[in-house]
């Protein structure tokens, strides 16, 4: 196996994932994402972009290729092996996924069931430095009043910044956010994207987003990746994406403002 | 053209649904031939109702002396200890059991074990479990507690499968991607969603668990219904309502108890 590059966070190569066998869902993906920095995955719905954050975690599982992250294949792993790995990346769902009728506590201390075992969480006796992290975590996101909510008792930007908290409890080397706005009003999707940017920055933490939003990607991100039908179409800085380029990905122009 | 004609161009909004009436007529037809071959007729319910009247007549004024309330105190006790610990060690077991027998957790062979236990649990009625373990064990409570036990399980365990498979499969796949063990996904990402229920469910069990135990008695189980029982079949009708008054009353307090219950875990 070959280790990865130095400043790289994650080396996708020839990534290849079909739900029903000859429908490829994502084709021969190759990518290297950098060591700091957002990367933005744009593209429209059912492209892929989900799934392939998603075999980075292995919620799902790619066909074939390989991704690699810290000298590790995320792709051959297994058991307690792959249980490892997952606790060094952190995620942020697309709605939020909290567990409902656990309190903000309890949600953001589920961020350590990686390093805490199964009967200390029963009886949440979780370590005081884990409790103590996640104040401060609380703290960092704005909600340091709400610990002891029940999680159904917040609003949706609310539950997404209790969503970042227990990504960052994971102390993580890599971030993903599967459309963590799309459930959002727009002026609370840039504050969570910004509060994700900053927070992840402090600590060093590259992020990869799947964003719906091109324009909210283009702020905060330091790279753009776009995808249609299951390809890489563009890639590079904001800058560099142009009505062209959009139209490549989404298809069309007559939806582009003139 | 004519309103008439109009209403003749379109579809019928009600259309006779032949199926269904034949259905209908069919039934209707079986309970006239079953009450035939029962002999169920008016003129044996008619007399039954005097007998009825005799029966009740008896019965009142209900018997109250210190003797027969000391019966009823002791039946009644054992009754809600077999009501309580069926309960208990039945919902204990219920929890392992109904969580193998969840579909969206467990390997297809494991659930389907565990299904095919849960269905030989409820396919007898308590009575005839009851009976299985008077021969078993020997009369008494202790029978009475195994043949409850059962029906826990099998009720429990069932409602117990179900809300796992209905709760939010997204929450957990949070939980397993923090790199949780399959257990911390348990304690952390099933538990919290389905404890509730779970609760009520117990709840509800504990109710129909005394309804239950103060039957078992007549078939040996121990508890009210065995001094229901000998009651009857000694004509002490005045006792016997005294003890229908006692089994009446505690359902009632166990209604409101398990309410109570229910709303403390929402």
């Amino acid at each position: 196996m070959a280790a990865s590059n130095e400043n790289s966070a994650l080396e996708i190569r020839a990534l290849s994932k079909s739900y029903v066998p000859g429908k490829p869902v994502l084709k021969d993906i190759s990518l290297t994402i950098p060591a700091n920095g957002i990367t933005a995955i744009i593209g429209p719905s059912g492209t892929g972009k989900s799934t392939l954050v998603r075999c980075i975690n292995r919620l799902v599982t790619p066909t074939s290729g390989a991704i690699l992250f810290k000298g590790l294949d995320l792709t051959q792993l297994s058991g307690k092996a792959l249980r490892m790995a997952r606790r060094r990346i952190g995620m942020v769902h697309q709605e939020y996924n909290l567990v409902e009728r656990l309190s903000v506590m309890e949600n953001v201390l589920s961020g350590r069931l990686g390093y805490v075992s199964a009967w200390r969480a029963f009886l949440r006796r979780f370590p005081q430095d884990d409790i103590d992290r996640a104040f401060g975590l609380l703290d960092a996101v704005g909600l340091a009043d709400f610990a002891t909510r029940r999680a159904d008792q917040l609003s949706g930007g609310q539950r997404q910044r209790v969503g970042i908290a227990r990504a960052l409890m994971q102390a993580p080397e890599l971030l993903l956010a599967d459309e963590p706005t799309s459930s959002l009003d727009p002026k609370t999707s840039v504050e969570i994207v910004e509060l994700m940017q900053r927070l992840a920055a402090e600590r060093g933490i590259p992020v990869i987003i799947n964003i719906h939003d091109v324009e909210l990607g283009k702020r905060f991100a330091s790279r753009v990746i776009g995808m249609s039908q299951g390809s890489v179409v563009f890639d590079g800085p904001p800058e560099n994406l142009t009505d062209q380029d959009l139209a490549t990905i989404y298809g069309g122009e007559s939806w582009l403002a003139a | 053209m004519t309103p008439a004609a109009l209403s003749h161009s379109r579809a019928e909004a009600f259309p006779a649904n032949w199926l269904k009436r034949i259905g209908f007529a069919l039934l209707f037809l079986y309970v006239l031939y079953a009450m035939s071959t029962l002999e169920i007729t008016w003129e044996r319910f008619v007399t039954g109702l005097g007998h009825a009247d005799e029966f009740f007549g008896r019965m009142w004024p209900p018997n109250f002396e210190a003797t027969k309330l000391d019966l009823l105190k002791t039946g009644m006790i054992e009754s809600i200890q077999i009501a309580i610990l069926a309960t208990f060690v039945g919902v204990l077991l219920s929890l392992p059991l109904g969580l193998l027998a969840a579909r969206n957790l467990m390997p297809e062979w494991v659930s389907w074990t565990a299904r095919g236990t849960i269905a030989l649990c409820r396919s007898f009625h308590p009575i005839v479990v009851a009976i299985l373990f008077v021969k078993a064990v020997g009369f008494g409570a202790l029978a009475g507690i195994l043949a409850l036990i059962v029906a826990s399980m099998g009720f429990i365990s069932k409602l117990f499968a179900e809300a796992i498979e209905e709760m939010s499969l997204k929450q957990v796949e949070a939980v397993r991607a923090t790199g949780a063990s399959f257990w911390g996904v348990l304690v952390m990402g099933v538990l919290p969603q389905v404890m509730a229920r779970f609760i009520g469910f117990a709840a509800y069990q504990l109710d129909s668990n005394l309804r239950n135990s103060t039957m078992v008695g007549i078939v040996g189980g121990g508890g009210i219904g065995a001094t229901l029982f000998t009651a009857y079949q000694r004509f002490d009708y005045d006792f016997v309502l005294t003890i229908l008054m006692a089994i009446v009353a505690i359902i009632m307090v166990s209604e409101i108890a398990s309410g109570w219950l229910r709303k403390v875990f929402q």
